[in-house]
Parts: C-alpha cells; sequence; structure tokens
C-alpha cells in the first residue's frame, strides 16, 4: 500500500514539474484524473462543434451564387467535418469513446458552440460565418497550439492552418457584396448585424464569471482569459469592417485612446444563456438533423463491417499489400 | 527475420517521425536495436517500431492518380484570395 502510494506521489511529482517545464503531456503519461477528464470534455465539444458547424453553411452548399463559391463552400464544410476527426481521434487517445461522445452530443449531455445554433438565412451569412465566426475561432485556436496535451496542440497546428483559408473566403465574400450593389451591401450589413453580437459570445461568459477557467491555466489547457480573447478579436475585427464600408451594430462602441483597444457596450448574456440552455433559434433543429444522418448513414457503417469481415474470413487483408520502404 | 519500421519523436510535443528500418526477431528487440542504430545520439525521447507487413501503403506508381483530387483546388489555400492592403490580421 506505502509502495502504490510513494508511486503515485511520485507520477504527480513529474507530471507537476512537466507542466511547470511548459513540456507536453502524450498520452502513456500519467495524468491527473481531472485533468484527462478536462481534456475529454474540451476536445470532445470542440469536435462537436465542427462537426455541428458543417450545417448552417452546408444548408448553402446548393444554393451558392456560383459554381466557384460552390466548390470553396464544399471545400470548406469538407475542412470543418476534417477538423471533427482530428479532435475525436485526439479524444480517443485519452481513453474516450466515440460512440460515447456522440451518444453525449445527441443526448444533451455535452454541449458544442452555441454560434452553430443561429441559422444562415442569405448568401452574406456565409460571408460573415467565415469572417467572425472563423476569426474568433483562431483568436481562440492559436494559444491551444501551445495547449500542454501533445495530441490536442498539435491538432490545433493543423486546424489553424486550414482555418486561414476559412476567414479569407468569408471576407472575400463580404468584400464582393459590399463593393456590390446598394442591395448586395445591405444583405451584407444585415448578416455582420445578426453575427456580430453571437460572435462575441463565442469566447464564454465574462472572466469573473468563468467556471472552469482556473484549473485550465493551472494545467496550461487555457492561456488566455475569455475576455483577453474576446479583446483580441474585437481590435482586428473592427478596422475590417470599415475597410468593408461596413458598421459594427454596437452604438457604443468606441477606441479607447489610453488602453489601445475598442471598447464595447454590454453583451447579452442572458441570450447566451438561453441559447447554450437549448433554446436559440435552431437547437432543435441540429440535433434533430445529426441524429437523422447517423441513423441514415448507419447501413454505409455496417456494409463497410460486412466487407471487412467477409475479406478477414476470405483470409485476405483489406487494402493494399507493402511496406512502405521495404519493396525499395 | 521480420523488417520492422522505426519512428522517433525527437522531443516532446513534437510527433512521431519515420526515421528507418531494422530486422529483428520480435518487437521487444527491434526496440533495443532501434535504440542502438538510431538514437545513439539523443536524437529522441520516444521510439516507436512497427512491423512493416503491417503497414498498408499507398503505391509509389499510382501516386499521381491518387492523389490528384488535390491539384485542381487552389481555393483551399488563404493566399487564393487577394485583400486589399489595408486589412490587417486575416
Amino acid at each position: 500500500m506505502a509502495e502504490a502510494a510513494n508511486e503515485l506521489r511520485d507520477a504527480e511529482a513529474r507530471f507537476d514539474q512537466r507542466i511547470k517545464r511548459d513540456e507536453r503531456v502524450e498520452p502513456k503519461d500519467w495524468m491527473p484524473d481531472g485533468y484527462r477528464r478536462t481534456l475529454i470534455r474540451q476536445i470532445s465539444q470542440h469536435a462537436h462543434s465542427e462537426v455541428i458547424g458543417m450545417q448552417p453553411e452546408g444548408s448553402w452548399i446548393t444554393r451558392a451564387p456560383s459554381l466557384k463559391r460552390k466548390l470553396i463552400l464544399l471545400a470548406k464544410v469538407q475542412d470543418e467535418g476534417g477538423h471533427g476527426l482530428y479532435l475525436y481521434s485526439a479524444a480517443e487517445t485519452l481513453g474516450a469513446s466515440r460512440d460515447e461522445m456522440i451518444d453525449a452530443l445527441q443526448e444533451g449531455r455535452a454541449k458544442y458552440s452555441s454560434i452553430f445554433n443561429y441559422p444562415a438565412l442569405t448568401w452574406a451569412d456565409i460571408g460573415a460565418i467565415g469572417w467572425l465566426v472563423d476569426s474568433a475561432a483562431i483568436v481562440n485556436q492559436i494559444p491551444l497550439q501551445r495547449c500542454s496535451y501533445g495530441p490536442y496542440a498539435r491538432a490545433m497546428v493543423r486546424i489553424c492552418k486550414e482555418e486561414s483559408f476559412h476567414q479569407r473566403q468569408g471576407y472575400d465574400i463580404m468584400l464582393t457584396l459590399a463593393r456590390g450593389t446598394a442591395a448586395q451591401k445591405a444583405m451584407a450589413q444585415d448578416a455582420l448585424d445578426r453575427w456580430w453580437w453571437p460572435t462575441l459570445m463565442m469566447f464564454g461568459p465574462p472572466d469573473a464569471e468563468s467556471v472552469h477557467t482556473s484549473q485550465s491555466f493551472a494545467w496550461k489547457i487555457k492561456r488566455h482569459s475569455n475576455d483577453e480573447l474576446r479583446q483580441k478579436f474585437i481590435d482586428q475585427a473592427v478596422p475590417q469592417a470599415e475597410v468593408l464600408g461596413l458598421a459594427i451594430p454596437d452604438p457604443d462602441l468606441a477606441w479607447d485612446e489610453a488602453s489601445g483597444h475598442y471598447r464595447i457596450g454590454p453583451i447579452d448574456w442572458d441570450e447566451f444563456q438561453r441559447v447554450v440552455a437549448g433554446d436559440g433559434p435552431c437547437n432543435r433543429q441540429r440535433l434533430a438533423h445529426h441524429r437523422r444522418v447517423r441513423e441514415d448513414g448507419a447501413w454505409v457503417r455496417e456494409a463497410v463491417e460486412a466487407h471487412a469481415a467477409k475479406a478477414r474470413a476470405r483470409g485476405a487483408r483489406v487494402g493494399v499489400e507493402g511496406a512502405p520502404d521495404a519493396a525499395v | 527475420m521480420p523488417l520492422f519500421e522505426v519512428f522517433v519523436r525527437p522531443r516532446r510535443g513534437l510527433q512521431h517521425q519515420h526515421a528507418g528500418s531494422l530486422r529483428a526477431e520480435d518487437a521487444e528487440l527491434a526496440l533495443q536495436y532501434a535504440r542502438e542504430i538510431y538514437t545513439r545520439r539523443r536524437e529522441g525521447v520516444s521510439l516507436w517500431v512497427v512491423r512493416s507487413s503491417d503497414i498498408t501503403a499507398s503505391q509509389e506508381d499510382d501516386a499521381p492518380a491518387f492523389f490528384d483530387p488535390a491539384d485542381d483546388k487552389p481555393y483551399r489555400d488563404a493566399t487564393y484570395y487577394a485583400l486589399p492592403k489595408e486589412v490587417k490580421g486575416l
């Protein structure tokens, strides 16, 4: 007993040292249960956000205004699915099971970013989502590239690189509309009006009310507070809106010379709480769609499994034989 | 004697990278040999060995056809989109 307790104490000390020295924790390292649980929750919810995030944009693939825009949007939505897969895989390195994570999403035990509970009503929303929502995601994700858990940090490096295309194509749509006819410009302004505040809410509650923050800081899962990241986004986005010639929908927005930051008016946190609690414009629709697609796709998964089982029975290997360098 | 592929993690936080291959009686010995062959100069902090026959690889000859779906999609890169000079932070 004493020996086991000593071993545990040594393992904890090694973990603490590792975090203190800013080293990455890898899947086979000992880690506290709370660290593992926190990461599984955060990474799986991040994965769910990517996958649910395919819906508002996916709804415009068949209605894109040109073949070029359609190809771009297809590529973007495909990326979001890919990001979900990187993240589910990272969570699986912690011992989480894919089915359990998906069940938690569908049963409402796991959340996803509340931004995806808003509808994409016009083509300009596709521009606003890429520009604002993906910019906010990048601001959130850049520090996660240095998160203490290795597989999550490495997934973030890949994702951030790909997100920069998402952000650019969104801004490109906004720019095209803003330089177009009066009706097109009005459509761009309307999209900005509807997406601005929900985007600011993406960074989570104000620091004073944030529940999970302090332990995540100690574990170096989180490195900047919600308010710091929100401010960073605002300082970037306001001048970008000026280049578009569009107005940020906030009468209190002002440049604060002393601090070198833009100051904004109050955020409607009641709205945020309502949407997180399940009462946003599209919460039910998003989950219903996810359930339907999972059910509709079940036969494909079964068919692939049946094919693999048949091949195994024949003694053949599924896929291509041959070691990478052995034949050379 | 089976062939093993050797993967080295150069330091914590980086992913394992393929370093080369070696022959060994079994996986345990492959790990010992890999340490002597591939990490004599502190090249890594972790080693993986995988039986070469367990790796399914794409075929070199098919590479053009296998990867060409990505060839005509330059719009997947951020640099495809021209931005006005005054835009910062995108």
